[in-house]
């Protein structure tokens, strides 16, 4: 019994790949709106996919189990002073603080000297995270901090504009007239960091990092505007949060507004949910015209029907079953959707890639997104050959004889 | 004697067309023997098309017994008049009913498709039953290149394909010339020659005459003989 079924299968296989291949214009046009509707599904999801990977992978590198502290403070203490970073230090899982400080300056070195030039202060906290940030030479050390030594990295730009290339390790420059060392180079700015590019942007003088309290010393502040405070353990990053949110909230007096802290992970939730509400109402779209193309096949079903009136009634009286019958339609029905949903999976694979290559994405095929197409094509055959099928195995032998 | 190769028994068929019931078949009495080569000879609009429905199981009738093989077909659902159909009987028609895109094999195939039997035996089988109407060299010809004979002998191959019972012909000839039409009448006396009952219907007394009985329809009633005519 399995065996006649699946030769019936087969044979009912075999004669809608003929009866497709013989009008292969209609055909064409019937599954169009099947390959427009897949190959927009398949575009879609790749598409929002590789977007998805990417935010992930850009949020990642920012660093997941990090805390960033933004500060506008009250009247009476405009910012964060060492001994409050020592308070956060010292709160349960945190592995680090490194602030960070800004100040434009001009610069200058024996041969050469800049303007407007931003120069950043960081401690060594920042240089662990982030240990290919030095090319060559050393970063900066908790002693440096401490004693306010007078030392600077450098990266190329700035290299190329004090030095002309030459080697700067040892060397002196002037910052706001107070004469540093130069100790160590930067590597280029890592494209990952999407934070650091942004700190380093607007200015063309290149990129110098001084020790933080170094840079409060030399710009005459009390202040720290900005940390990022480090977790230990990522699963533990709320519950830091929550400390910390007390601590400052002790710290800045309940004052509403104070400060911000800023969860990495929880942006990165929060930008996840909206890409796939994203993806999940595109696709909605996207199905709409998979609706279309199904309405297109039901109709060609409905018309192959009354054309083959014939054919059923003979098929019938060489006793072909009802059911038999049905199944030939409905395979029809399902080959016609089917190859609509492969064209469309193709196209729609083909779209996304010249997305991803035009907008710098990794491009990956995704093996949900070909399931979804041949899912939803088949569901389509079914779905619309379903009454047409139908119609073809109640109609009469006699009458569908009759009507040669 | 109780005959049940073949009984009918007061077969009647009425058809409803809007307000008035038209009786196309008014009590027809039929036995027909294992081996019998029966002419139904009858005008059109005589009722033969529709009998020959009935025979075929492609109808049932209104009221009546109508018992093929020990079966009594009134009371087979549809899935087992498919069955029926499929192995009792085959079918010869006026206008061959061949599958255009098919090739000559493959409409041969088809009843063993329905039959479920596997894909060699059915090609060999094929293959057997075009050899055995003379058309071997046109295996894989399609209807549009074979003349209306060809065509015809390739229905008659698939009509006998599942080995059936009773081979039943509408008008076999009515689409040939007389000399495709005369072969096609040696082909039935063969096979009726070979103990295949046949059962054929026509309307030309001629054709009616290659049959061992004749049995005249006329306005829904059957009378044995061909008297009137003569």
């Amino acid at each position: 019994m399995l065996k006649h079924t699946i030769s019936l299968w087969k044979e009912s296989l075999r004669m809608s790949l003929t009866n497709i291949w013989n009008s292969k214009m209609r055909s064409f046009l019937t599954i169009l709106g099947i390959v427009i509707g897949v190959t927009a599904v398949i575009a879609l999801v790749t598409i929002m996919q590789s977007a998805t990977t990417e935010v992930t992978e850009e949020f990642t590198a920012m660093g997941t189990g990090r805390l960033m502290v933004t500060v506008t403070g009250t009247p009476l203490k405009t910012g964060l002073s060492i001994s409050d970073m020592e308070d956060i230090k010292a709160i349960e899982n945190v592995e680090g603080v490194s602030p960070s400080l800004s100040a434009i300056v001009t610069v200058k070195s024996d041969y050469n000297w800049i303007e407007d030039v931003t120069v950043e202060g960081y401690n060594e906290v920042y240089f662990r995270r982030y240990p290919e940030l030095v090319s060559y030479g050393r970063a900066i050390n908790p002693m440096d901090a401490d004693s306010r030594n007078h030392v600077v990295l450098l990266d190329e730009t700035a290299i190329q504009q004090l030095f002309y290339g030459t080697d700067p390790l040892g060397k002196q420059i002037y910052l706001l007239g107070y004469r540093f060392t130069v100790i160590g180079v930067l590597s280029d700015a890592d494209d990952n960091d999407v934070l650091s590019q942004a700190q380093s942007d607007g200015t063309d003088g290149g990129r110098m990092i001084i020790p933080y309290t170094t840079a409060m010393t030399i710009t005459g502040t009390h202040d720290i505007q900005s940390l990022s405070v480090y977790v230990e353990d990522t699963d533990k990053t709320d519950q830091v949060e929550e400390e910390l949110d007390n601590a400052l909230k002790t710290m800045f007096n309940d004052k509403d507004g104070s400060y911000r802290i800023i969860n990495m992970e929880g942006l990165l939730d929060t930008m996840n949910t909206m890409l796939s509400m994203m993806t999940t109402l595109l696709v909605g779209i996207a199905a709409i015209a998979l609706l279309v193309g199904g309405i297109g096949i039901m109709n060609m079903m409905l018309v192959t029907v009354s054309e083959r009136t014939t054919e059923i009634g003979l098929r019938k009286a060489l006793g072909a079953e009802p059911r038999q019958i049905q199944i030939q339609f409905l395979i029809e029905s399902i080959v016609l959707s089917l190859t609509g949903g492969l064209l469309g999976i193709v196209f729609g694979l083909a779209a996304s890639y010249v997305f991803s290559v035009a907008a710098d994405f990794e491009f990956v095929a995704s093996g949900s997104a070909i399931a979804l197409g041949v899912g939803f094509s088949v569901a389509v055959g079914i779905g619309f050959g379903w009454a047409p099928a139908r119609k073809a195995s109640e109609l009469n032998p006699i009458d569908a004889l009759r009507s040669i | 004697m109780c005959n049940d190769f073949f009984r009918m028994r007061g077969i009647v068929k009425t058809y409803q067309m809007g307000d008035e019931a038209q009786t196309v078949l008014k009590g027809i009495d039929l036995t027909v023997n294992e081996g019998e080569f029966l002419s139904i000879l009858g005008p059109s609009g005589s009722g033969k098309s529709t009998l020959m429905n009935i025979i075929g199981c492609l109808d049932t009738p209104t009221s009546g017994e109508y018992i093929l093989r020990g079966r009594e077909i009134a009371k087979q659902n549809a899935q087992q008049l498919a069955a029926i159909r499929n192995r009792e009987i085959g079918f010869v028609f006026q206008s061959f009913q061949l599958l255009p895109r098919l090739s000559a094999m493959r409409n041969v195939e088809l009843p063993l498709i329905y039959a479920g039997m596997e894909e060699r035996q059915r090609f060999l089988r094929a293959e057997e039953m075009l050899t055995r109407v003379g058309l071997s060299d046109k295996l894989r010809n399609h209807p549009n290149q074979l003349s209306g004979g060809q065509q015809q002998r390739v229905a008659i191959a698939r009509a006998l394909a599942t080995n059936p019972s009773i081979l039943l012909a509408d008008e076999p000839t009515g689409a040939l010339d007389q000399k495709n039409g005369r072969q096609v009448m040696q082909l039935f006396e063969e096979i009726n020659g070979e103990g295949r009952t046949i059962i054929m219907i026509t309307h030309d007394l001629s054709i009616a005459r290659y049959g061992h009985r004749i049995v005249h329809i006329l306005d829904g009633m059957l009378k044995e003989g061909e008297a009137q005519d003569a």
